[in-house]
């Protein structure tokens, strides 16, 4: 296998030499945006945590008395992850991505990273995840982020409330990825008003500047598919046996990281083949967020209305239905629906106005206790919007020459700037 | 050994399955069609396995969920806390080399010959060398473990994986698969009789049930798999597919290079 790794090496020092020339020695190896998406940090490259962490994971009754339907029988309280010193120590708040848990692989990595540094981590699920919608948001519809930083912020107590009494902190700070970075944003302004943390420091990692645009982006990446995004199953099909007959035919142990790198060094999918699995993944994390906010609300957009699904009922054609809606049909038939019902006279600009960072631009240039972080080849951001946090955020903007969306989230150097930034 | 343990998984399975099928849906109101449903769907299905028996499976999926929560997890949480990170690393060590015998009966059932020969010398070398499989110096002179059981020598020689089976305790099977569990812990059965490590002690059932029961231990606390924790709804069919592909791609003879 030490020969499979230094093929890949030889080709990533081969291709990029252009790039690699022009960025002051950022070492984090993979060029291509979609790529490094897709692949994440190499394990080598990701720091050793050998601190022994002291954890527990909090499940909390948020909002008293939720009915949770059967189907989700599982589900008992929102799922934070609770690291603790032993000494007194500055607490970070960790907001997942979308569609990502407490304990999802980066924010993991995260917590260790501070940890190690001597803070207390909480993490928190994302809004967009089942979980979340099921146990802590109000609406259980989630998208909205004015509504959801305030579910966050309650969540957010309930877990200071369990765990105040056994740990010592001096200050408080907020962090957030992707989705989670912008709902950071709000949360943090939420906390001016309310006072309870009183954050000393608000980190973003790759945000969103408007939800929308992004997420437009991504649904951009499944229009280039052959068929267009209805038809993701014989893409889906097709992908995967292009994966397992690369398997077959090299001389593999097993499905693991050289696996994966190898497949990548022989360019196994086109640059829109992995545009196209980024979307699809998109969509199937879109699926689970749409069927578990229909389920809660009864609103008959997937599952028929009053039906009552038991623990063994099958949810595959849930499955296959939700996965090819878009994030334009839930907005459209569903999202919006629901917002214009409770405000009346609210049109879909205005709505989809206030899902950006923009809407909240007096506020974020205004206080000196935001950071940005992200990368110039992040395909959710424009140009434009790049500018535009750059300009916003001035000296406290931080952008690496590549890294996609995430990739290098795990890469020694980015977590290095995190922990210094809140130091 | 093992007859006792499935008698008690048994016996478990029955009195937590059983509140399950106490529960009856009250459905008062009337439904309504959806607005979307899977009448409108033009693609080709994904992701999907042959799963005649998902109701039977869905149960022994949240079985093991209870039984994780109840009794497995609590008593791996346990042991990790008594047990020095450096005990528990040599303790999954040794029995991960007892595992190699496995391996090297599937690998030479596949007639791999290159392959059974570097999982006979990780064995050797780590027995001895590595104290029993305490260490593992075999890894650092490049030999690697290739993981094979009878379910894989089953599809090796071809035969289909048949349908999808959520096992108790064990989790996600197929039949093919659980069919090659049991012919591994047979064999293992059959050697381990032939040997009887413990046959001049008075105490050898108290002693092999003991590390039986520790070989649970570790093999939950190697595992760091969840049910229900990644909190998506969906969970049960991503688990299905990518175990089923996974294995479906591990068992298959290696293409002829073009």
């Amino acid at each position: 296998m030490t020969h499979l790794r230094l093929l890949f090496l030889a080709c990533l020092l081969l291709l990029p030499v252009p790039s690699l020339a022009a960025d002051g020695g950022y070492g984090y190896p993979i060029p291509g945006s979609y790529e490094a998406t897709i692949l994440g940090t190499p394990a080598s490259l990701m720091p050793k945590f050998t601190a022994k962490l002291r954890t527990r994971q909090l499940v909390l009754d948020v909002i008293p008395d939720r009915q949770r339907p059967p189907i989700f029988f599982y589900d008992e309280g929102v799922r934070c992850t609770f690291a603790y010193q032993e000494q007194k120590a500055p607490l970070v708040f960790l907001i997942a991505g979308a569609g990502a848990s407490d304990r999802a692989p980066k924010l993991l990595t995260m917590m260790k990273a501070f940890y190690q540094a001597g803070f207390h981590v909480i993490t928190l699920p994302s809004p967009s995840l089942a979980n979340f919608i099921i146990s802590a948001s109000r609406s259980s519809v989630p998208g909205d982020l004015t509504e959801d930083a305030a579910d966050l912020y309650r969540v957010m107590e309930t877990a200071w409330n369990e765990v105040k009494d056994d740990i010592e902190v001096s200050s408080f700070h907020l962090c957030g990825y992707s989705l989670g970075a912008s709902q950071a944003a709000f949360v943090a302004k939420l906390d001016e008003e309310r006072r309870v943390f009183n954050f000393h420091k608000v980190l973003m990692i790759n945000p969103p500047v408007s939800l929308y645009g992004s997420i437009s982006r991504i649904e951009e990446m499944l229009k280039q598919i052959p068929g267009g995004p209805k038809k993701q199953g014989v893409f889906f099909n097709k992908m995967f046996s292009k994966f397992s007959e690369f398997y077959r035919y090299g001389n593999f142990v097993a499905i693991n990281d050289d696996f994966l790198y190898a497949m990548y060094a022989e360019r196994l999918y086109s640059r829109e083949e992995t545009a196209g699995l980024i979307g699809l993944t998109f969509r199937i994390n879109l699926a689970g967020m749409i069927f578990a906010s229909d389920v809660m609300t009864n609103s008959g957009y997937v599952v028929p209305k009053n039906r009552v699904l038991s623990s063994t009922d099958s949810l595959f054609d849930y499955f296959l239905v939700s996965t090819h809606l878009s994030f334009f049909d839930y907005i459209n038939e569903y999202f919006y629906p629901y917002f214009q019902k409770r405000r009346p006279g609210l049109t879909k600009e205005a709505l989809i106005e206030s899902e950006s960072l923009r809407s909240i631009e007096g506020y974020l240039k205004s206080s000196a206790k935001f950071g940005v972080m992200t990368n110039e080849n992040d395909f959710i951001l424009t140009k434009a919007e790049l500018d535009y946090l750059r300009q916003l955020f001035g000296e406290r903007t931080k952008i690496y020459p590549r890294g996609g969306h995430l990739g290098n989230l795990e890469y020694q150097e980015n977590l290095d700037y995190m922990v210094a930034f809140f130091k | 050994m093992t007859v006792s343990r499935y008698r008690v998984c048994l016996a478990l399975l029955l009195a937590l399955s059983l509140p399950g099928c106490a529960a009856t849906r009250s459905n008062t109101q009337t439904e309504v069609p959806a607005m979307h449903s899977i009448s409108e769907f033009r693609d080709q299905r994904f992701a999907e396995v042959a799963d005649p028996w998902e109701g039977f499976n869905r149960s022994m999926y949240r079985f093991n969920f209870y039984f994780d929560k109840y009794l497995f997890l609590p008593v791996v949480n346990g042991y990790e806390f008594v047990t020095p990170t450096f005990l528990q690393e040599r303790i999954s060590g040794f029995f991960n080399n007892l595992g190699e015998v496995r391996n090297l009966t599937n690998s030479l059932f596949q007639l791999k010959g290159t392959e059974s020969v570097t999982t006979l010398g990780r064995f050797v070398t780590n027995s001895t060398l590595g104290l029993g499989g305490l260490f593992d110096p075999a890894s650092s002179f490049g030999l690697e473990r290739h993981d094979e059981d009878f379910g894989k020598t089953l599809g090796y020689w071809g035969a289909d994986s048949g349908p999808y089976l959520v096992l108790p305790i064990f989790g996600p099977s197929s039949l093919r698969d659980a069919g090659g569990l049991a012919v591994d812990n047979g064999i293992r059965y059959g050697i381990y009789t032939a040997i009887d490590p413990f046959g001049n002690s008075d105490d050898s059932f108290a002693i092999s049930s003991g590390i039986t029961t520790l070989e649970a231990i570790d093999m939950r606390h190697q595992q760091s798999f969840r049910y229900y924790e990644s909190g998506y709804p969906f969970e049960y069919y991503m688990v299905r597919f990518f175990y089923h592909e996974k294995r479906e791609i591990e068992s298959g003879k290696p293409l002829p290079a073009e």
